[in-house]
């Protein structure tokens, strides 16, 4: 008997399915607020192609935020995805997050000044920070059992005061920011620049290009990564056959943290001038859980979905101009990861109907 | 004596962070992980801080308004635990996803409502909180003692607590001496949600005159660490969340403290998470979790 799969279990079939049920529960709510949608879809327009159609003017600048914005979103949903793919929840990406932007800032106020090499370095040293900090839970994970979920989400919080702690004591602190970074440590991009009106698109791209590319080199064409796969798939089967699950399960974080230090590397250099001494989280690294549940925790999937988080951050300020909560991005995100969640339910329907032909076929 | 002075201020931040912990342990006891803890308590904080500011507005006595924006943050905290509830006990979805959605639409719609209701990223400030007892307590305090000692009851010395932790350890035994297993766990995780939103409205009314984003600022994800280094008993979770909530309130009040003043305050908020992940890798292997937790029950699979 042949069994097809069914459309809705496809996984991409369902991500897009989960994004629009998402728009369409925020634009209920928009509505039932007394607000017009129509705005809401508007500030998308514009975030996305730069053109206002209210006044049919154009502004490439929007179409460079929207990139720009989405870089971090990207890397932080590779972070989570290749967790994911090993059978990992990484909730830590934002504490791997704090502390590549907290060396990067480290190395940018203090490193040499040597055009390149300077702001390299601070990339550098944010991605072996995230490498480190993601690294440890896997050990955690690996050796002494302790869930990667409570761990990564007690880490998330000593970053951020650890990163207070040293921020604080970086040239120039007071108590939100620090010395400005000499010229050498920023990341701007003149030619992006010129071509997008002052847009604060950057070199950062670039690494988020390399990025995705690397995580899809590393999962789908190593052997690193089909040991990863499997160990995801099966964890008991992947030891039986002899994959080395502690080591796989410990270079998957770390490596997951990697992604998730860059961006907080890349936001550092590339968004400020200066160094930030954080009182709260950024909330890049949980975006970026639903940035990769969205994607499926593939490279492409998860550059698309960063994308659409990145379009949706910057059209932000357009909503709130147009009178539409700005929060309505952030209802429409939850509402989405809400409905991943809720996709157990499609297996769950799927066999009810198996079920029921079944029962036909046999004629009960 | 200095000590004795803190203790208000001190329980005054323990409290809030001791009743959600309590309602995590009783939703982990049934099998269900609840990580939206923070967000819960964000809901019950935003709910209970609206509910007083335009309750107090219109000239309400001025403690029954009190008493029902707690009730409210208390509902509301419930009604949002469904969408947890639904998802991991009906749907047998991934408990983390579902728990790190409403983490994340908390975020949103507590401001999209401040945003709808007060034209700005918070709520109004309400004129007066609660007030502290003739010992300088809050009544949060008392009311934190009354959940873990109802707890305790419940848990063990109650039929339907028995119940509530044989779904945690062993769903299937459960289910086949006639215990419904997806009633208990629904009970419990209503219980967790209606608990942390109770708690938000306590952070909001005592510890702030109006609810912003940085309300809650990570007291739900504390709570959540209390529940596994309180190794998922009432006592223990009671003596977690009074360590936990110490060191947050040394953050707050070191500066007055010369001998404190050498270390940044920093460390005390600090101390919770390091604490939490060196019990965790010491205890690693004795497992005190519920054997079943996080795991969706399926009736009639093996």
């Amino acid at each position: 008997m042949k069994k097809k799969t069914p459309f809705l279990q496809s996984d991409g079939a369902v991500s897009v399915l989960v994004v629009l049920l998402g728009f369409l529960v925020g634009t209920i709510l928009v509505a039932l607020v007394g607000k017009n949608p129509l705005n809401m879809y508007k500030a998308i327009l514009q975030a996305l192609s730069g053109y206002n159609i209210d006044n049919g003017r154009m502004n490439v600048r929007y179409i460079g935020e929207t990139l720009n914005y989405s870089v971090p979103f990207i890397l932080c949903g590779l972070s989570m995805g290749f967790a994911n793919r090993v059978g990992l929840f990484n909730i830590g990406g934002e504490g791997q997050y704090i502390m590549g932007m907290t060396v990067a800032q480290i190395i940018a106020l203090l490193g040499p000044q040597i055009p390149v090499l300077h702001w390299l370095l601070a990339l550098l040293g944010a991605m072996v920070i995230g490498a480190i900090w993601g690294g440890v839970v896997g050990i955690l994970k690996a050796k002494y059992e302790v869930s990667e979920v409570v761990s990564t989400i007690m880490l998330n919080y000593v970053a951020l005061y650890l990163s207070r702690i040293i921020c604080l004591q970086l040239p120039g602190a007071t108590t939100y920011k620090t010395a400005n970074y000499p010229e050498t440590a920023l990341i701007g991009n003149e030619f992006f620049q010129r071509i997008t009106k002052n847009s604060l698109l950057n070199n950062g791209i670039f690494f988020m290009i390399l990025a995705v590319l690397a995580f899809w080199f590393i999962m789908e064409k190593t052997s690193l990564g089909y040991g990863m796969r499997a160990t995801g798939f099966n964890k008991d089967a992947a030891r039986a056959s002899g994959i080395p699950v502690v080591k796989s399960i410990s270079i998957s974080m770390a490596i997951s943290g990697v992604f998730a230090g860059l961006a907080g590397g890349i936001i550092a250099l590339g968004s400020f001038k200066y160094g930030r001494v954080i009182a709260g989280m950024d909330n890049y690294g949980f975006d970026g859980i639903a940035v990769a549940l969205v994607g499926n925790s593939t490279a492409f999937g998860t550059t698309i979905a960063g994308l659409l988080f990145g379009l949706l951050k910057n059209a932000q300020a357009l909503m709130q101009a147009k009178q539409i909560p700005k929060e309505i991005t952030f209802i429409i995100q939850g509402l989405i990861v809400i409905f991943i969640a809720l996709r157990s339910a499609l297996k769950l329907y799927q066999e009810y109907v198996d079920k029921r032909r079944l029962q036909k076929e046999v004629g009960l | 004596m200095m000590v004795l002075n803190m203790l208000p201020s001190v329980l005054m931040i323990v409290a809030p962070i001791l009743i959600t912990a309590i309602g995590g342990m009783i939703s982990e006891k049934s099998g269900v992980v609840n990580i939206a803890l923070e967000g819960l308590m964000m809901i019950g904080a935003m709910t209970a801080a609206a509910a007083h500011v335009l309750m107090e507005g219109s000239g309400m006595n001025h403690t029954l308004s009190l008493v029902l924006a707690l009730a409210l943050g208390l509902g509301v905290g419930g009604i949002f635990s469904l969408i947890h509830a639904v998802a991991a006990i009906n749907l047998n979805a991934d408990q983390t996803i579902s728990g790190t959605g409403i983490n994340l639409l908390a975020n949103g719609v507590t401001i999209f409502a401040s945003q709808i209701l007060f034209n700005a990223d918070r709520t109004k400030e309400f004129r007066m909180g609660m007030q502290t007892d003739a010992l300088g307590f809050y009544p949060t305090a008392y009311l934190a003692l009354i959940v873990v000692l109802i707890s305790w009851f419940v848990l063990y010395k109650l039929p339907f607590g028995m119940h509530l932790r044989a779904c945690g350890e062993h769903p299937g035994a459960a289910e086949s001496v006639g215990i419904n297993v997806k009633r208990i766990r629904y009970i419990a995780v209503l219980a967790s949600g209606m608990l942390a939103g109770l708690a938000g409205g306590c952070v909001v009314l005592t510890q702030t005159i109006q609810y912003t984003s940085n309300t809650i600022n990570g007291r739900g994800f504390i709570a959540l660490a209390a529940v596994s280094f309180g190794r998922w008993r009432p006592v223990g979770v009671a003596g977690a969340a009074l360590l936990f909530g110490t060191a947050q309130a040394f953050a707050i009040i070191a500066n007055n403290i010369p001998a404190l003043r050498i270390l940044p305050t920093e460390v005390f908020n600090i101390l919770p998470y390091v604490v939490t992940l060196v019990a965790l890798v010491v205890f690693s292997g004795k497992n005190y979790a519920p054997a079943s937790v996080g795991k969706p029950y399926e009736k009639g699979a093996s």
